[in-house]
Formats: C-alpha cells, sequence, structure tokens
C-alpha cells in the first residue's frame, strides 16, 4: 500500500517534468513524434533505475563511513556517466535492436538532470533501497507520461496554423504549461 | 571579434535561455521570485566564468577522448565550491534552490560553453565568454522571475504593491512554463524584425 501511494504521488501529484521542472530540456527536444518519445522514455527508464541504484550504494557504502558526503556531486555524475558509457557498450554487444531504438538518446542522457536530480532526491527524502527503487521507476513513468501526451499534442500541432513568432518551443512551452494546470488537479489526491 | 562584442553576446544575440533555450530546468523551477531567480544566475554565473578559465587554461593537457569527462569533474568541482559557499553564508536561499545548485553540473550551458568555447579560446576570452553567458543567464532568470513576483504576487524584489494576493498560478508552476513560453516568443517577433 505504501508503495502504491507513493507511485501515485510521483507519477500524478508531483510530476517530474510539470511540477519539479526536471528534465525540461529533452522533454521540449524530442516530443515532436510520439515514437522518438517512447525511445527516450525507455532510456530514461533504463539509465535511471540503474544509477539510482548505483548511486544510492555508493552513498551508503563509501561516502557516509568515509565521512565525505560533500563529494556527493562530482561522485554520482562520474558514476552516471561511468554507467551510460557501459549500458551503452553493452547494449551494442548483446541486444543490437535495442541498441538501434535507445543508442541515440544515451549519450545525452548523461546530462539529463532527472537522472542526477533523483539520484539527489532519493538520498535527500531518506529512502530505503527498495523505496529508492519504486521512486526511480514511477519518475520515469511519470517523464514517459508528460513527454508522450506532449508528443501527442504537438503531432497534432503541425498540422494548425501557428503564429510564426510562437512556432516550436513557446507553443510547446504553453502546452506545457496548461498540461501543468490539468496535473495541478492531482494535488490533495493523496 | 573584440572582447566587448565577446562579453556582450550572451545578452541578447546568443542570450542561452531566449535565442539558445539552453538550460530551461533552473530557468522554470527557481524563478518564484527576482532575487531567487537572480541568486540562481549568480550561482551559475560563478560556476561559468571559473569552470571557463580552468578548462582553457588546461585544454592543452587534456587529451582529446576524455575531453567530456575531464570537464564535468572540473564543472563539478566548482559546483561543491559555490553548494558549500552557499550553505554557508546565504543558508535561506540555499533552502529556497534545494537541489537545483547540485544540477548546476548538468546545465547544458556550463558544458556548451566549455566544449564550443573554452576548449578552443585563450584564457582571457575564456574568462569574458563565461561571465557574458552567465551574466545574459542572470538576467534572463531575473527577468522571468520580476514577471512571476509582479503578477502572482504584485510585488518586486519582496516590495508589494498591492494589497492581497495577485494571480496565484504565475507563481506556480503552470505561470512557469506560461511566463518563459511568451518571452520566447516576443524574442522570436523581434528578432525577425
Amino acid at each position: 500500500m505504501e508503495y502504491i501511494i507513493l507511485i501515485i504521488a510521483t507519477v500524478f501529484v508531483n510530476n517530474i517534468v510539470l511540477t519539479q521542472f526536471l528534465g525540461i530540456c529533452p522533454f521540449l527536444g524530442v516530443s515532436n513524434k510520439v515514437q522518438t518519445a517512447l525511445g527516450m522514455t525507455g532510456a530514461v527508464a533504463f539509465v535511471q533505475v540503474l544509477s539510482t541504484v548505483c548511486t544510492y550504494l555508493v552513498h551508503v557504502y563509501v561516502l557516509v563511513p568515509l565521512g565525505i558526503s560533500f563529494m556527493q556531486t562530482i561522485t554520482y555524475i562520474l558514476v552516471i556517466a561511468a554507467l551510460v558509457q557501459m549500458v551503452e557498450i553493452v547494449l551494442k554487444k548483446i541486444s543490437q535492436p535495442l541498441y538501434q531504438a535507445l543508442g541515440i538518446f544515451l549519450p545525452l542522457i548523461t546530462t539529463n538532470c532527472t537522472v542526477l536530480g533523483v539520484a539527489l532526491l532519493v538520498i535527500q527524502k531518506d529512502f530505503t533501497l527498495v523505496q529508492s527503487v519504486v521512486y526511480a521507476i514511477s519518475n520515469s513513468l511519470g517523464f514517459g507520461l508528460a513527454l508522450i501526451i506532449l508528443a501527442g499534442i504537438r503531432e497534432q500541432l503541425e498540422l494548425a496554423d501557428v503564429p510564426e513568432a510562437m512556432k516550436g518551443v513557446p507553443s510547446s512551452l504553453i502546452i506545457a504549461g496548461i498540461l501543468a494546470l490539468a496535473f495541478m488537479g492531482f494535488s490533495g489526491i493523496v | 571579434m573584440n572582447q566587448l562584442q565577446n562579453f556582450t553576446k550572451g545578452f541578447f544575440k546568443e542570450n542561452p535561455i531566449l535565442v539558445l533555450v539552453l538550460g530551461t530546468c533552473p530557468t522554470l523551477a527557481t524563478t518564484t521570485s527576482t532575487l531567487n531567480g537572480l541568486g540562481m544566475g549568480i550561482a551559475t554565473t560563478f560556476v561559468l566564468a571559473c569552470s571557463n578559465l580552468a578548462i582553457s587554461l588546461l585544454s592543452g593537457v587534456i587529451p582529446d577522448k576524455v575531453r567530456i569527462p575531464s570537464f564535468i569533474v572540473i564543472i563539478a568541482s566548482f559546483v561543491t565550491i559555490v553548494d558549500l559557499l552557499m550553505q554557508a553564508y546565504v543558508p535561506t536561499l540555499y533552502e529556497t534552490l534545494g537541489i537545483f545548485i547540485p544540477l548546476i553540473v548538468v546545465n547544458c550551458i556550463v558544458l556548451g560553453r566549455a566544449e564550443a568555447f573554452a576548449s578552443k579560446n585563450d584564457a582571457f576570452s575564456s574568462l569574458i565568454d563565461g561571465l557574458g553567458m552567465g551574466l545574459g543567464f542572470s538576467m534572463a532568470l531575473g527577468i522571468v522571475g520580476a514577471i512571476r513576483e509582479l503578477l502572482g504576487s504584485g510585488s518586486i524584489f519582496g516590495f508589494k504593491f498591492i494589497a492581497g494576493d495577485g494571480v496565484l498560478i504565475f507563481i506556480l508552476a503552470p505561470g512557469a512554463f506560461f511566463v518563459l513560453g511568451y518571452l520566447i516568443a516576443i524574442v522570436n517577433k523581434i528578432k525577425k524584425r
């Protein structure tokens, strides 16, 4: 039950993109087509869960015992960068179709703030390892949900007559604002 | 390009937020008031200027193949310095900005300037470039923050103009998207002229 509440709270009430403002760059960058949005979501989910587990373990077993938790930022970004590189190499070797689907998104993920953001939030919120994994999974679901809704709307918008200056980023931001308004309706259910 | 142009290009022509649309996450998240926006901008400016300087000084030593990881480590070191300094001297601002201070590491502007400018230019112009870009970023954050604060709570820099609340939605998440969306549209319009 506790986990179900955590999932609903992270996917809908505190949606990572629309209320926490993490991962806006890919949210605006790869939301032209539903297909690419799905690919990006897959890649983010994969890396996010893996990196949250790794950084959590590094924090508990290395940084805290040595008393160097102020090195958090540097260690985390290194762990994430190494992990992304490794995932890329392993995927290329074992699963060519999966590599082709996620490949181009992987290098972009190192500088995706959702990954580092979730790794940091998990420590800030004092979660256990299981809670952290659930939190990471539901955050990637929330990211995917927002990304796919926006991509769906933008596909329709291509046919609409948008004023010249509003084309592209500005109109996406306005749509995101309306989506954020809609998501505010969820606040209070948990 | 002379140093003056190098310094001022970040303000309008290549403004990181309003023209290049980089680093949107902190722009949306930390601009609930003018002061918060400016605080975030100044922290980023410090990191940008220092990392640009360090990277351009070290660019001869760093092998080309591992340059991106090395840049990230240099940037992360300066972010840690800012993080500790802000925790010590401006604890309230530190609380408000929260997770977005360590997240300066993954701000696309910082790595973008390191890769596109600092690794190819001399130390002095890299420092100027970092300062200019950082101040352009701060300016944009300040503008977004001021608009949101003015509409949302009817005040500016914390001085209230009206009794009671403003249009609360501008302080909340959707307002951030609306304000930035229309600002970029206005800049697009001006650029077209």
